[in-house]
């Protein structure tokens, strides 16, 4: 089964909408694209269009959710942490619980170009004080998160994806806030992916497998606050980690893993793969994910290196 | 107590904690004392679960409204005078939770009027009878987030929303119209589709007239463009630039609460 992240997100939506009567919607004139369409058809009274105008977006989330209500803001990862200031203060400082969802996760969009990507996103919402920070790697993983995100009320940033993905966890999985998922064990080197990357990375593992190489595959779809016991766990048991994401490597999950293991004083080697400190760029989503060793083939190549040169 | 003794204990409270803390913003705080005045001792219901809102949006003018808040009684005299201390509840701006009707965290320029968007638009949907009154400044008028929030207010019909512009005419580095003017000002805001008054920002006649004119709009937020004098009620600080940020010396402090009839050690 395929599907996105977003798709999971705007189905999901509808459904904690329903019975909870407090969840209200922001739109940034991408209800379409962010698939809170459908909410804003079912509950017109609960979905406020402010249109091209996020910073206004994010405060005026903020003043609702200080009266009561929970409110969801929607617009691609890129723009709406670009809006910094307004999710630091309105919200973060002012302790106004707003779920802002940043859809269009990393090089994955493809032809739309580098201004429309996520890339930076996690980086940004990393730093702001009580911000929780999630990215579901599937569509299971996404409907249980924004039903955790319906029955809490804390900040938190929602990071999804606009293409389909194949679902990476079995149908008993229970999401855990805050703690990792080890979908395969293996014995010689540990791969963290999030979000999308789950997926081939899990794909890398299989075919590693058959050339003696045998991984260690773990979701990490909290990624603020983090799991370090599982880190932890794993940095302890092999020599080296390979963290995946599409997202660059400042700031996200590979400098969250580096940092848990250097405090901890271990010498487990982590070699980070996602976006190396530059933009996208218009492409078909898999030449572009070839380009930037994303992809299954690239994903191989780099941990076969890694590997010989521990 | 009437408004014009309000408005002076507002003033002296104002200089006091100021003077305390040795770091803040009179000319600011001074600017927007009548419409403190009226606004908590007249205008809006102050009491209970169910009250208006308020939001400083330009923060920087906490000590007036620091002020305003030990007159009600919710700040001892004694904490009047922590005013930028470590741990002190009286934040340089002000910080929702540390104090009761406190109801955002201001000081970054610009935010405040859409927090006021979303407080109105919640309390329209839960369908109560609650106001939101917000107090912007000149320079704040700047930041283009006002003006995001300035397109959607009237398309959301939030007739309970009242915006007072701080008109000063003086921000940080100089005057606004030299900085960045806003003039035509109010037809601005009436241009966006707001309800709009010009007023004598220290008359709380005019004032309070103004608040009663701004109720009857049901389906039209409003605003009130209020013509200010930066450090009104201190000779020396009015319409003076340099006290836009600046600490009083011992003297100074003095000859402030001479014109305030307060004598020096009380």
């Amino acid at each position: 089964m395929s599907k996105s992240t977003r798709d999971a997100f705007g189905e999901s939506l509808l459904e904690v909408g329903e019975s909870n009567k407090k969840i209200v919607v922001v739109s940034c004139d991408l209800s379409g694209a962010t698939r809170t369409k459908a909410f804003g058809k079912k509950f017109p009274d609960r979905f406020f269009e402010v249109g091209i105008a996020e910073q206004n977006g994010i405060s005026v989330a903020a003043g609702l959710a200080m009266e009561g209500f929970r409110p969801f803001i929607s617009s691609f990862g890129a723009f709406i942490t670009g809006r910094y200031d307004q999710i630091r203060i309105s919200c973060a400082y002012t302790k106004a619980p707003v779920v802002i969802v940043g859809t269009h996760a990393g090089l994955a969009i493809g032809k739309d170009g580098a201004t429309q990507m996520g890339i930076e996103d996690i980086n940004k919402m990393s730093g702001i004080p009580g911000m929780q920070i999630f990215q579901p790697a599937d569509a299971i993983e996404t409907k249980q998160i924004i039903e955790y995100l319906s029955k809490n009320n804390e900040l938190a940033y929602l990071r999804l994806s606009r293409q389909p993905q194949e679902t990476v966890h079995k149908p008993d999985y229970i999401f855990e806030f805050n703690k990792g998922k080890v979908l395969k064990e293996g014995k010689d080197l540990t791969i963290i992916a999030t979000g999308d990357t789950v997926q081939s990375s899990l794909q890398s593992a299989e075919e590693l497998a058959k050339k003696g190489i045998d991984l260690d595959v773990i979701n990490i779809s909290t990624l603020k606050p983090i799991d370090k016991e599982l880190i932890l766990e794993y940095a302890k048991k092999r020599p080296g980690i390979i963290t995946v994401e599409d997202h660059s490597i400042i700031g996200g999950l590979g400098s969250r893993v580096c940092e848990i293991i250097a405090e901890a004083g271990l010498k487990t080697k982590v070699k980070r793969l996602g976006i190396n400190d530059c933009f996208g760029e218009s492409g078909k989503p898999e030449d572009l994910y070839r380009k930037h060793g994303l992809d299954k083939e690239g994903i191989i190549k780099s941990i076969k290196e890694f590997s010989e040169n521990l | 107590m009437n408004l014009t003794d309000v408005a002076l204990e507002i003033r002296r409270r104002t200089l006091k904690s100021l003077y305390s803390a040795q770091s803040g913003h009179p000319g600011p705080s001074l600017s927007i004392v009548e419409m403190l005045s009226t606004l908590f001792f007249k205008e809006m219901n102050i009491k209970g679960e169910e009250r208006d809102r308020f939001i400083l949006s330009k923060g920087h003018a906490a000590a007036s409204f620091y002020a305003v808040l030990s007159i009600l009684g919710h700040i001892s005299e004694d904490q009047l005078l922590t005013l930028r201390e470590m741990g002190s509840p009286l934040q340089g701006h002000p910080v929702k939770g540390t104090l009761p009707l406190v109801d955002a965290s201001t000081g970054s320029l610009g935010q405040g009027l859409s927090i006021g968007i979303g407080y109105a638009l919640g309390i329209k949907l839960k369908g109560q009878d609650r106001r939101v009154y917000v107090i912007i400044g000149d320079g704040e008028s700047q930041e283009g987030q006002i003006w995001e929030a300035a397109m959607a207010a009237p398309k959301f019909k939030l007739g309970n929303l009242l915006v007072i512009v701080d008109y000063n005419k003086y921000q940080n580095d100089g005057a606004v119209k030299d900085i960045m003017p806003l003039d035509p000002l109010a037809d601005k805001w009436k241009s966006f589709g707001w309800h709009v008054q010009e007023v004598d920002g220290h008359d709380m006649d005019a004032l309070t007239e103004a608040y009663q004119n701004a109720r009857k709009e049901r389906d039209k937020p409003s605003v009130i463009v209020a013509n200010t004098m930066k450090g009104k009620g201190i000779s020396f600080m009015e319409g003076e630039m340099s006290w836009h940020s600046k600490a009083m010396k011992p003297e100074e402090y003095e000859s402030a609460m001479n014109e305030l009839g307060v004598k020096p050690d009380e």
